[in-house]
C-alpha cells in the first residue's frame, strides 16, 4: 500500500515525527483556544505587567493586562489560518500558471515566465508591505498579499514538472487518444507532479506564518485579530522591563515554523522516491 | 485712562509676591525688577538662589530633524525648540500664561481693548549686526507672517492697523476687541524676522532661509544634516552678560532606544516633547543624574479626545456619546497607556489654560449608567450582547495611540458597543478625518493659552469646513455655543469672559460633542547640572538666555 510505504518513509526521519507532534499540539491549541482560554484574548483580564507564573496569568500579562497565554492560543488560530489559506491561494495561482506554461510551452510559456520573473525581481516582503498598506490591513488583504508574493517559486516548480512529464509516453498516449488539454493537465500530469509541490507548499506555510508575523510586528496586521507578530511588535517597546511579553509569542513562532520545516523534510523523504532510494 | 505696565504686568507682580513669600527670599524681588527680562527666574525661586556661572555647552536632542530653522516658515515641534533660541517673539509667558517680556520691554493695552502698544528693548541687533527696530515688527506681523503663517494670520488679520510709532514702539489697532490677542506674541506664534533680509523677496525661497538671522541669545554656527545642529552664544545679545551658555548642541538621534541611551549615559543633558516614549518614562525617572518635569507645556496644553462624527447614527445622539464616556476609565488610560503622564480632563478646556472651569458635568466610569442610557435609546443587546457597532480609526501616531485604540475597543465592548478597529497611515488618517470619512477617531489639539485661540475652533459651527484638518470635523452645531464663544472672544472684562466660558464649558460637557480623554503632558528630562532651564509656559522652546550649567 502506498499509505504504509509513505508512513514508513516519513517515520524514518525522526525529526519529521517530532515536528508532526509539535504541529499537532499547536493545531489542538488553536482548535480548542476558546476552551482553554474562554473569553476574548484582548480582554484586559488582569493587572498589567504581571510576570510569568502569576496567579491568573501563567505566562504573564502585557502592558494593558491581557493574558499572554490566551493571546498565544488565539494567535495560533490566526497564524495557522493565514498560513494555510495564503498557501492555498498561492498554490492556486502558482500551479495554474506553472501548469499552463509547462504544458503549452512556446509563446505562452515565454509570456507567463516573464510575468513570473517580474514578481520574482521584487523583494517579497517589501511588496507584501506595500500591498497591505495600500489595501488597508485585514485578514483578507494579508492572505492575498502573502499569496501574491509567494506564488512565483510554485509556478516555476510546476512548470518544470509539467515540462518533463509532458514528453512522457503516458501523456503522449493520452494526447493520441484525443483527451482534451484540461483532462490531460488535471487527470494525467497534475497527480504525477504533486509530490514536489506538496513538499514546497508545506515549507511555504512556514514562510507565510513568518511573513504574517513580520507584517503584524510592523503594525500592518489586522487590528482586530490577535496574532503572535502583533504581540511581539507591541511588546518590543517594553522589552527591557517585560521580557515575557515578546519571548513567549516568539517561542510560539519558532516552534511552529520549526515544526513545519521538519514536517516538510519528512514529506520530502517520503514522497521523493529517488531521494529515498539514494539514501538507501 | 491707559494702564501702564512697567516691564512686568500687575498680575505677574502679584505672582512674584506669592512665590517670593513662599520662597521667603525677599531680596529676589528687587533683583528681578532691576534686571529687565529675567522675570523667568521667579518661576523657579529655589534654583535662582545659586549664582549662575558662565560657560559650558548644553547638549540636547532634536527629533525628528527639522526641515528648516526658519521659524516663520515652519512651526513643527522640533523647529520651535531649536529656532526658539535663534528667533524671538515680542512676549513669552509664565506658567500661568501671563505675558512676560521678550523683545518687548513693556506694553500697554487701552481700556477699550482695541490698542496694544509695545515698547521694544533698545540696542537689539540682528545676528548679522544690523540694528533691530519697530519696523521689523511691523514687517513681520503685517506682511511676512500674514503670507506664510496661518495661525499668525488668524490673529493679525484682526488688526485694523499695525504701525511703528517710533524706532522702539509698535502699535496694533484692532477692529474689535479680542482679549486673546495678548497670547498671540509667543515666539512660534509670531516670530519676528529681519525686514532688511526679507522685505520685497519671495519669503519661501529666500536664500537666507538656510542661514537663519534672528535676535535671540544663540546663533546658528553649524548644521550637519543627519548629525547635529550647533548653536553658539550671540556675543552682541542686548541683555548684559547673557546668555550664560557658550552654546547649545542639538543632536539628531532617529532611533528611540539610542535617545534614551544618550540621556542615560549623559551624552545629552536634556530631552523634550516626544524624544522619549511614555513607556520609557518610568524607567528613566529613576536615573540618578536627571530630573523629570512635565511643566513647560502650558502654552501648547494638548488635549486628547475621541472625535465622533455626528453625521453617523447613533453617534448623533448625545445619550450614546455619554454612554461611551461612562464606559471609559480615563485614569486607566492615563496610568497604564500614558504611564502616568497627563491629567484626567473634566471638560473641553485643559486645566492649565485660562478660563478653565472644573464645575461641569463629569463622567466617572460607570457601566450601569452607560447601559441604562443605551437601553433608553432602545439599543438592546442582541444574541451576542451587541447593541451597536461602530468603527474606530485610532490616530496613527505610534504605539501609545494604538494601545489606546485597543483599550477603547475593549472598554466599549463591555457595554455592548462593538468596535471595529480601522488602521490607516498618517496621510490617510488626515485625509479621512478632514473629509468627514470616519465614525470615531482619536485626536489631540494644542490650545495655545486661550480658549479663543485653541478651543473654540473645535466646537463652533462656522468652523465646519470640509477638507480642513483640526476644524469642527464632528459637524457639531449648537447656536448657544457659537454665541458664547463669539461673545467671549470680544469681551474685555475678564470676569464676564469667565462667566461666558464657564457657561460654554457646562453646555459642552453636557452635549459631549467629543469625549475628552486626557490632558496630555510631555516629559522633559534635565540633567541635574542644568539650571534655570524650562521656566516658562513654552518651556524648552524658550530662549534659554539665563540657563547655566553647574560645574
Amino acid at each position: 500500500m502506498m499509505n504504509s510505504d509513505f508512513w514508513r518513509a516519513f517515520a524514518r526521519n525522526k525529526g519529521a515525527v517530532l515536528g508532526l507532534a509539535i504541529l499537532i499540539a499547536i493545531v489542538v491549541l488553536a482548535a480548542f483556544a476558546s476552551v482553554f482560554f474562554p473569553g476574548d484574548p484582548w480582554e484586559m483580564a488582569t493587572a498589567p505587567f504581571q510576570p510569568p507564573l502569576s496567579e491568573d496569568a501563567l505566562l504573564g500579562s502585557d502592558m494593558l493586562g491581557r493574558d499572554i497565554a490566551s493571546g498565544i492560543a488565539h494567535g495560533a488560530r490566526v497564524s495557522l489560518l493565514i498560513g494555510l489559506t495564503s498557501t492555498a491561494a498561492a498554490l492556486a495561482i502558482g500551479v495554474t500558471l506553472g501548469a499552463l506554461a509547462g504544458f503549452h510551452g512556446g509563446k505562452v510559456d515565454d509570456a507567463i515566465m516573464r510575468f513570473t520573473e517580474l514578481f520574482q525581481t521584487i523583494p517579497n516582503f517589501v511588496l507584501a508591505v506595500v500591498l497591505v498598506a495600500i489595501f488597508t490591513p485585514s485578514l483578507t488583504t494579508i492572505v492575498l498579499a502573502i499569496a501574491i508574493v509567494s506564488w512565483p517559486p510554485l509556478a516555476r516548480l510546476a512548470r518544470a514538472e509539467f515540462l518533463s512529464l509532458r514528453s512522457r509516453e503516458f501523456v503522449q498516449a493520452a494526447i493520441t487518444t484525443g483527451q482534451s488539454n484540461s483532462t490531460i493537465i488535471l487527470r494525467q500530469i497534475l497527480p504525477n507532479s504533486l509530490s514536489p509541490i506538496i513538499v514546497s507548499a508545506s515549507l511555504m506555510v512556514a514562510t507565510a506564518i513568518l511573513l504574517e508575523s513580520s507584517l503584524s510586528f510592523l503594525g500592518l496586521g489586522d487590528p482586530n485579530a490577535m496574532s503572535w507578530g502583533y504581540m511581539i511588535g507591541a511588546a518590543r517597546t517594553v522589552i527591557r522591563q517585560a521580557w515575557w511579553m515578546s519571548v513567549f509569542p516568539g517561542l510560539a513562532i519558532v516552534l511552529t515554523v520549526l515544526a513545519l520545516n521538519l514536517v516538510g523534510e519528512g514529506l520530502n523523504d517520503a514522497l521523493n522516491p529517488k531521494l529515498a532510494r539514494s539514501r538507501g | 485712562m491707559t494702564r501702564r505696565l512697567s516691564g512686568i504686568p500687575a498680575s505677574i507682580q502679584r505672582g512674584f509676591r506669592r512665590s517670593v513669600h513662599r520662597a521667603a527670599a525677599a531680596g529676589l524681588l528687587a533683583a528681578v525688577l532691576t534686571i529687565p527680562g529675567t522675570a523667568a527666574l521667579v518661576a523657579a525661586p529655589a534654583m535662582a538662589q545659586e549664582t549662575p556661572v558662565r560657560g559650558g555647552v548644553l547638549n540636547s536632542i532634536v527629533q525628528p530633524e527639522p526641515p528648516t530653522l526658519m521659524l516663520g516658515l515652519n512651526q513643527q515641534g522640533p523647529t520651535q525648540t531649536v529656532a526658539g533660541k535663534i528667533y524671538q517673539g515680542l512676549l513669552t509667558y509664565d506658567r500661568k500664561l501671563n505675558p512676560l517680556p521678550s523683545l518687548a520691554e513693556s506694553w500697554t493695552v487701552s481700556p477699550d481693548g482695541l490698542t496694544y502698544t509695545f515698547k521694544l528693548f533698545q540696542n537689539v541687533k540682528w545676528h548679522d549686526g544690523k540694528p533691530f527696530s519697530a519696523n521689523d515688527v511691523v514687517f513681520s506681523t503685517s506682511k511676512f507672517l500674514m503670507e506664510v503663517h496661518p495661525r499668525a494670520r488668524a490673529a493679525f488679520s484682526r488688526c485694523e492697523s499695525i504701525k511703528a510709532l517710533d524706532d522702539h514702539t509698535v502699535e496694533f489697532k484692532l477692529k474689535e476687541p479680542f482679549p486673546a490677542f495678548i497670547q498671540a506674541f509667543e515666539v512660534s506664534s509670531a516670530p519676528i524676522v529681519p525686514a532688511h533680509i526679507y522685505e520685497g523677496s519671495d519669503y519661501r525661497t529666500n536664500p537666507a532661509n538656510t542661514t537663519p538671522i534672528g535676535t535671540g541669545p544663540f546663533k546658528l554656527k553649524e548644521w550637519v544634516k543627519g548629525s547635529y545642529i550647533q548653536l553658539v552664544r550671540n556675543e552682541d545679545y542686548y541683555k548684559k552678560d547673557l546668555p550664560y551658555l557658550d552654546g547649545i548642541t542639538f543632536r539628531v538621534i532617529p532611533d528611540a532606544a539610542s535617545r534614551s541611551l544618550a540621556l542615560e549615559s549623559g551624552q545629552v543633558q536634556q530631552t523634550q516633547y516626544s524624544d522619549l516614549e511614555p513607556f520609557e518614562v518610568p524607567r528613566m525617572k529613576t536615573l540618578p543624574n536627571v530630573t523629570l518635569t512635565t511643566a513647560g507645556y502650558e502654552f501648547v496644553a494638548p488635549m486628547a479626545w475621541l472625535e465622533i462624527n455626528h453625521r453617523v447614527k447613533p453617534l448623533d445622539d448625545k445619550r450614546f456619546r455619554k454612554a461611551i464616556a461612562y464606559a471609559i476609565d480615563r485614569k486607566f488610560i492615563r496610568d497604564k497607556i500614558w504611564f502616568g503622564l497627563g491629567r484626567v480632563p473634566t471638560g473641553p478646556i485643559n486645566s492649565v489654560v485660562k478660563f478653565y472651569d472644573p464645575k461641569v458635568t463629569t463622567y466617572e466610569p460607570n457601566l450601569d449608567k452607560a447601559k441604562a442610557l443605551l437601553d433608553e435609546m432602545g439599543l438592546k443587546p442582541d444574541g451576542k450582547g451587541v447593541r451597536a457597532t461602530v468603527k474606530l480609526m485610532p490616530m496613527p501616531y505610534g504605539e501609545t495611540w494604538t494601545r489606546l485604540g485597543e483599550y477603547l475597543k475593549q472598554a466599549l465592548g463591555k457595554v455592548g458597543v462593538s468596535v471595529v478597529l480601522e488602521s490607516t497611515d498618517a496621510a490617510g488618517w488626515a485625509q479621512r478625518v478632514a473629509n468627514w470619512d470616519y465614525e470615531i477617531t482619536t485626536n489631540f489639539l494644542y490650545q495655545y493659552g486661550d480658549p479663543a485661540l485653541g478651543v473654540a475652533r473645535t466646537y463652533i459651527s462656522s468652523n465646519i469646513r470640509k477638507g480642513v484638518l483640526f476644524t469642527n470635523t464632528m459637524g457639531y452645531s449648537n447656536p448657544k455655543v457659537d454665541e458664547l464663544f463669539d461673545q467671549a472672544s470680544r469681551e474685555n472684562d475678564p470676569a464676564k469672559r469667565q462667566e461666558q466660558y464657564s457657561e460654554v464649558q457646562r453646555i459642552l460637557s453636557d452635549d459631549l460633542p467629543v469625549v475628552w480623554l486626557l490632558e496630555m503632558e510631555f516629559p522633559t528630562f534635565l540633567d541635574k547640572r542644568v539650571k534655570n532651564a524650562n521656566t516658562t509656559a513654552i518651556g524648552v522652546n524658550d530662549t534659554y538666555e539665563s540657563v547655566w550649567l553647574a560645574k
